[in-house]
């Protein structure tokens, strides 16, 4: 209990972002919704093809179309320059707004085509101009109408704005997508009751300025106005606090959905906290965003994997070996955006295949290439990106690998469906910490299919040539071996004696003897 | 007639897909004339009303008020000298019958009416003034096209085109409220046209009868040349009704 409450308090920040995000987003559907609404209404075809859209946009999960914003701004570069952001507030406020659009514009072309056609009679009759018409008659008798889509749409932006944490807007997603990683329940039932209450505030206020407009008491929807307005001050007022005034001096630290990511993140936090920076954390961006992120200075620090990088980012496809690799990396971030490659943590986290010691052991499984040749009838199962990724078609075509079943999980639950015998073979991550808690195996990959994935250690142009900076995160530099990381990853993500995250970046800077002057 | 009349239609036509609901008709109204426009539904006595204030607009023909062609300016404006009563009455129902009445003035720029005018406009439809300050939905039918009545006033129009005006009310209202327009004439000196089926309320009211049918006038009598046999077969079909009911009535006692 004390744990929920402590995460509930510590989301001021989240809450202030949350609700400017999602006012903005629901002012940006109602500005698109109201002349595309008066437009709609003179003309079938037209309400025809808005709501059409409107309606598709609605179909798009909002988890896809707050990503889509990501390649369409990054195309957008073209045209607007390298300086439009491609993270954070603008690519979800645009996603959240189209969002908001359907319930705004339905309710708006239902009222406008639904005014009782004697009042259109008679304001013609005594001779009002098609202005005068609109003002005086149409847009008081919809009001009521686009009041109540501009509640509903704002209850359905506040739960969708938690989406906006995936794409590095800070928000109440933030705690939701960390708990859930980390499989902390408080976080994820902070984050859930701070989003659930602040859907129901807003819609109480709004349904008083809705009822207050229909039922003609305006010092009603007064009342709710001012209160919305009063909390909309607040958020703004918090937002804009010399403590986030001078962001310019923070340095902000990305992390990827998993655990490991988020306690090297606090790891690094820590430290450079201890060297009198000031950090915040964008935890939970989506994989791909991050790199483009740091390189983009929208985040400063990331920690990413050579192979990783190797095959997304430079688009190659061979193995060159590890060492090869990881130079060819450092110089061509250092050419392409001037990100800086601080150097190599110690440990791989590399994609491995993975199954039970005991199956393994059993069935003589002891290479990629044992399974291609004898296991077409198992399931492998793998994380969403993983039968995405190049690594997988290398890694398939390499050895011919051929399965029964092929079977997404979310990383956490992956090992459980090894256990539950839900899949027979996964991918997984050599660091790990499940592997060595559920006795796991990996299959040795003696074509080396699968390239290295060194954990290195990026900084964004931004502060690439900060020496204070290098120094103070200088004791990580290869110091975190495969064994520790993975007794950290297991520390958060085992359920019996679970640990917060910043419990196990301590754990972990303690162990390498890293930790800060301040806990030595 | 004389030299220039009030109201004139000239070769008016309206089409309605297929139907020529107005054909071809000219047809002079003198100023202070009450004319009814009498016909079965479809005849055409609403579409030709309402070319005069253009919310229909004729497809040839011209329509002149004071000499002047009502096309010759824009919409609103003609609209604004020309009272509108119509039997859905049309008032606004998120404004009080106080703003309902002032909005003619106000969209015509003169800008806000005094209460007293108001008051003024309230008393010649006869309903207490207080009733200012109630919302449409608050009033009865009979009421609610008193109030309708007002507003068409409220622009010192001297003309009055009325719709069906006591369409939907009982029989009571509808006499009471036919009278008090009869008097409203008179008192105000306007010209009206009034549309309605019922040829009783025509031969009561009003001092020229037009019998319409199938977009043409069949018939332009006074009450008493109609009520002793004149306008030809159709007029005298629509005059036995209520003289038939009158004899009926009369046989019962």
């Amino acid at each position: 209990m004390s744990d929920l409450l402590a995460a509930l308090l510590g989301l001021g920040p989240q809450l202030a972002d949350h609700i400017l995000l999602s006012a903005a987003a629901v002012a940006l559907g109602l500005g698109l919704a109201l002349p595309l609404a008066l437009w709609a209404a003179r003309s079938r075809n037209v309400a025809g093809v808005a709501l059409g859209f409107a309606s598709l946009v609605q179909t798009i999960p909002a988890l896809a179309l707050l990503a889509l914003f990501f390649p369409i701004l990054l195309a957008a570069r073209a045209v607007f320059g390298e300086g439009l952001p491609t993270l954070g507030f603008l690519p979800a406020w645009l996603a959240l707004g189209l969002y908001a659009l359907l319930p705004i514009l339905r309710n708006a072309v239902t009222a406008l085509t639904h005014v009782d056609a004697e009042a259109l009679e008679a304001a013609d009759g005594i001779g009002m101009t098609r202005w005068q018409r609109l003002r005086h008659v149409e847009a008081p008798l919809a009001a009521p109408y686009v009041m109540a889509g501009i509640r509903t749409a704002s209850v359905w932006t506040i739960g969708a704005a938690t989406l906006a944490t995936t794409i590095g807007q800070r928000s109440l997603g933030d705690p939701i997508f960390a708990g859930l990683q980390t499989q902390n329940w408080a976080l994820v039932l902070a984050g859930c009751i701070a989003s659930a209450s602040l859907a129901l505030v807003a819609d109480g206020l709004l349904g008083l300025v809705e009822r207050g407009i229909a039922s003609r008491r305006p010092m009603l929807a007064w009342i709710g106005a001012v209160l919305a307005l009063a909390g909309l001050g607040a958020a703004a007022f918090a937002v804009a606090q010399p403590g986030s005034a001078a962001s310019r001096e923070v340095v902000k630290i990305g992390a990827k959905p998993f655990s490991e990511q988020y306690i090297l993140a606090h790891a690094i936090g820590i430290m450079l906290e201890d060297a009198g920076y000031r950090v915040e954390y964008r935890d939970g961006l989506g994989s791909a965003v991050v790199h483009e992120a740091v390189t983009s200075s929208a985040i400063d620090i990331s920690v990413d994997y050579t192979g990783t990088l190797w095959t997304n980012e430079l688009g190659e496809s061979g193995n060159p070996g590890r060492e090869a690799m990881f130079d060819e990396i450092v110089n061509w971030e250092q050419r392409t955006s001037g990100t800086k490659v601080l150097g190599r943590l110690g440990f791989e986290n590399a994609y491995g295949l993975a199954m039970e010691r005991e199956k393994a052991t059993f069935g003589l499984f002891n290479s990629i290439a044992d399974v291609a040749e004898r296991g077409q009838s198992m399931t492998i199962g793998g994380d969403p990106e993983w039968f995405e990724r190049p690594e997988w078609q290398a890694v398939r075509e390499a050895y011919g690998l051929r399965f029964a079943n092929q079977r997404t999980f979310a990383p956490t639950f992956m090992y459980n469906a090894l256990k539950s015998g839900e899949a027979d073979v996964i991918s997984a991550y050599t660091s790990d910490g499940r592997i060595a808690a559920d006795d796991l195996v990996f299959l040795a990959d003696p074509l080396e299919a699968l390239p290295s994935y060194d954990a290195i250690l990026l900084v964004s142009p931004r502060l690439a040539d900060d020496p204070e900076l290098a120094a103070a995160l200088k004791p990580l530099i290869g110091a975190i071996d495969v064994q520790t990381m993975r007794e950290a990853n297991l520390m958060v993500d085992r359920d019996e004696d679970k640990r917060s995250v910043d419990e196990a970046a301590r754990w972990l800077l303690d162990e390498i003897g890293a930790q800060p002057a301040s806990t030595r | 007639m004389a030299a220039t009349p009030f109201l004139a239609f000239d070769q008016v036509s309206k089409r309605f897909g297929p139907t020529l609901a107005v054909d071809d008709i000219s047809l002079d109204i003198a100023r202070g004339a009450f004319v009814a426009l009498v016909g079965a539904s479809g005849s055409g006595k609403s579409t030709l009303l309402k070319t005069v204030n253009r919310l229909v607009e004729p497809d040839a023909g011209r329509v002149l008020i004071d000499g002047a062609d009502v096309a010759s300016e824009p919409a609103p404006l003609v609209r604004r000298r020309i009272g509108y009563v119509f039997q859905g009455v049309g008032l606004f129902t998120h404004r009080t019958v106080g703003e309902n009445i002032a909005m003619v003035p106000r969209i015509s720029g003169a800008g806000r009416i005094a209460e007293e005018r108001i008051g003024e406009l309230l008393d010649l439809v006869e309903l207490p003034r207080d009733i200012a300050t109630r919302y449409p939905e608050a009033l009865s039918g009979g009421q609610r096209q008193r109030v309708g009545i007002a507003r068409a006033l409220a622009g010192d129009s001297h003309l009055l085109l009325m719709d069906e005006p006591f369409g939907a009310l009982d029989p009571i209202t509808r006499a009471r409220l036919g009278e008090r327009v009869r008097a409203l004439h008179e008192e105000l000196g306007l010209t009206t046209v009034m549309v309605t089926h019922d040829m009783a309320e025509a031969l009561l009211l009003a001092n020229r009868v037009l019998v319409m049918e199938a977009g043409r006038i069949v018939a332009d009598e006074t009450p008493a040349a109609l009520l002793a046999g004149a306008g030809g077969e159709a007029a005298q079909a629509l005059v036995a009704v209520p003289r038939d009911q009158a004899r009926r009535l009369g046989a019962a006692v």
